[in-house]
């Protein structure tokens, strides 16, 4: 239906769109490629050679790979597993005739907001310190002795921190389908006799699994690079506790000056992203046909 | 379904609705109570919960340093620098592919997501680098450029699907009423386009004030935003509780609005349509 002339002048509109992204992706891209088979520190520059593969076997092999691939794994699952379960909770009881829900509204999207230094070192000093933390006072109060988080159980403050950030999105999505599922199947449901129990595993689960796999999609993509959270609490330690593949390849470059090894890492995170990347265009592309 | 629901229902679920967002809110509360505390309160044990001298020394002391105006404003800057020139390169693109889609249309909305999704991690080196050689490390416009490529998908997409929605006979309507290129846009094209552009904008702006991968990477002073500046608490030595609560309140306050009034919106815009 469109002319010629329209045509071209769509394309026209959509170029510099095109062209600014081909660049941004490809270049760079291209250049991590290329940086990976080189031997090359920012130490020693000048002194670059071609060595192919081995930054990757070197990459690979090193148990600092395996320890932050293991954990950049439980920290996606762990989220994932903690906003899904507890985004459904909030969303059924945000669903529910409550009185201020405006209000409850908005405490429970607020978490989301805060940006991600805020909110790793707020909970790093004023909850998990382990002398004059409120979760110590707690602890102290009921007999017990206080926990030294980022000592005793590193990944897993990082994983309540991340998780208390990412639990509101999942919230606010599946509130918004939750609120879009017609009221009539239920109360049909509920007139042949359904409880709330079998209304909810027959009919909201459903259709709540859409919204679901949306949001593992999208909240995957952006937990496979937590970055700030664990900068500013624990470094990536004790040791290897808490290194995750993104700050590997972020200490592995701007740390240890290891173009070669860093871009190897940064190949191999790419692979990774793109793994859960094909399934998320997939879903959107047929959505976007319907 | 405002049907058999007592009043006994309504009350004990409104209990545990409220006792339960509360939690989760709390942290943000326990933050801004302690930046009006005094440095020795804030460290009490047991902790101090509303009865203490309330004291504003934090704010004056966070404000009076210019570092944090710097800081501050760098926020400003590169938030809405990136999110408006994200928006004169992508309404042209979404305005294009949503009133006159070819074949290719639906492909190359795909792709741009796509870029999206590469990890920052994997093009940090080559950036990193690019920037150092050509002076753009802790500058503005380095870091304005890279987080308007950042969320420059996520604007078109949003932009798109708000445009889809425009009624395309409206436009012939007005045309054959005889209305010129100009009175249709500004009677009839703008006044439909706005609302989604500012949503849009107000999203992207959220999203690059947050943003705190480039931002700690690239910067280290001048151009460095609120992100960065809250990060150089995180040393050991520095155990000014009140003074970061009272930092970081400032810091999250003015997004904590922008994102109240536009969470309906967000669903829409960070899952690219995929959820309404």
């Amino acid at each position: 239906m469109s002319t010629r002339q329209t045509r071209t002048a769509g394309r026209l509109l959509v170029a510099p769109s095109v062209v600014l992204l081909f660049v941004w992706m490809i270049v760079p891209l291209v250049m991590t490629l290329y940086f990976s088979t080189l031997r090359y520190s920012l130490l020693d520059p000048g002194s670059e050679v071609y060595v192919g593969l081995e930054n990757y076997r070197y990459f690979l092999t090193d148990p600092a790979f395996f320890a932050s691939l293991v954990n950049t794994l439980v920290l996606v699952g762990s989220v994932l597993a903690i906003s899904i379960v507890g985004g459904i909770f909030f969303a059924l009881l945000l669903d529910q005739p409550v009185w201020g829900l405006p209000i409850i509204r908005l405490m429970v999207i607020a978490p989301f907001f805060v940006m991600p230094t805020v909110s790793a070192l707020i909970w790093k000093n004023l909850f998990m310190h382990p002398v004059s933390g409120l979760f110590a006072w707690i602890a102290r109060s009921f007999g017990f002795t206080p926990v030294d988080w980022f000592a005793e159980m590193p990944l897993f403050a990082i994983i309540v921190i991340v998780a208390w950030q990412w639990l509101p999105f999942a919230t606010l999505i599946l509130l918004t389908a939750l609120q879009s599922l017609d009221g009539e199947q239920k109360e049909a449901a509920e007139m042949d006799g359904a409880g709330p129990v079998s209304t909810f595993i027959w009919i909201v689960l459903p259709h709540l699994a859409r919204p679901i796999t949306v949001v593992i999609l999208i909240e995957t993509i952006f937990l496979l690079t937590v970055f700030a959270e664990i900068l500013v609490t624990t470094g990536g330690g004790p040791g290897l506790q808490t290194t995750n593949i993104a700050f590997l390849v972020y200490a592995q470059a701007l740390l240890q000056y290891d173009v070669g090894g860093a871009s190897a890492g940064g190949i191999v995170a790419v692979v990774l992203a793109n793994i859960v990347a094909f399934f998320l265009v997939r879903l959107i592309g047929k959505n976007l046909e319907a | 379904m405002a049907r058999e629901h007592t009043k006994t229902y309504r009350a004990g679920i409104s209990v545990i609705a409220w006792a339960a967002s509360l939690t989760l809110f709390f942290p943000i509360l326990w933050m801004v109570v302690t930046s009006f505390k005094s440095e020795l309160d804030a460290f009490a044990s047991p902790p101090v919960f509303l009865f203490f001298d309330w004291t504003l020394e934090n704010y004056h002391i966070v404000q009076t340093r210019s570092d944090y105006f710097r800081h501050a404003s760098n926020s400003v800057i590169l938030s809405c620098g990136s999110t408006l020139l994200a928006l004169l390169i992508a309404i042209p693109a979404a305005w294009a592919m949503a009133f006159a889609p070819s074949k290719r249309t639906k492909d190359t909305l795909l792709w741009m997501l796509s870029t999206k999704m590469m990890p920052p991690v994997g093009v940090l080196v080559p950036i990193y680098l690019l920037y150092r050689d050509t002076g753009l490390l802790d500058s503005r416009m380095g870091l304005v450029a890279l987080l308007c490529l950042g969320n420059l998908p996520i604007v078109i997409w949003m932009l798109f699907t708000y445009f889809k929605e425009i009624p395309k006979d409206i436009l012939e309507a007005a045309r054959m009423d005889g209305a010129t290129t100009l009175k249709e846009i500004v009677y009839v094209l703008a006044p439909m386009a706005l609302p989604g552009i500012a949503s849009t904008l107000l999203l992207n702006v959220i999203l690059a004030w947050n943003e705190a991968f480039w931002t700690l990477n690239l910067t280290t002073s001048k151009a460095a935003p609120l992100t960065v500046f809250i990060a150089a608490y995180s040393s050991p030595e520095g155990l000014f509780w009140a003074k970061l609560s009272a930092a970081s309140t400032l810091a999250i306050a003015p997004i904590l609005v922008i994102g109240w009034l536009s969470q309906r919106q967000l669903v829409r815009g960070l899952t690219f349509g995929a959820v309404k």
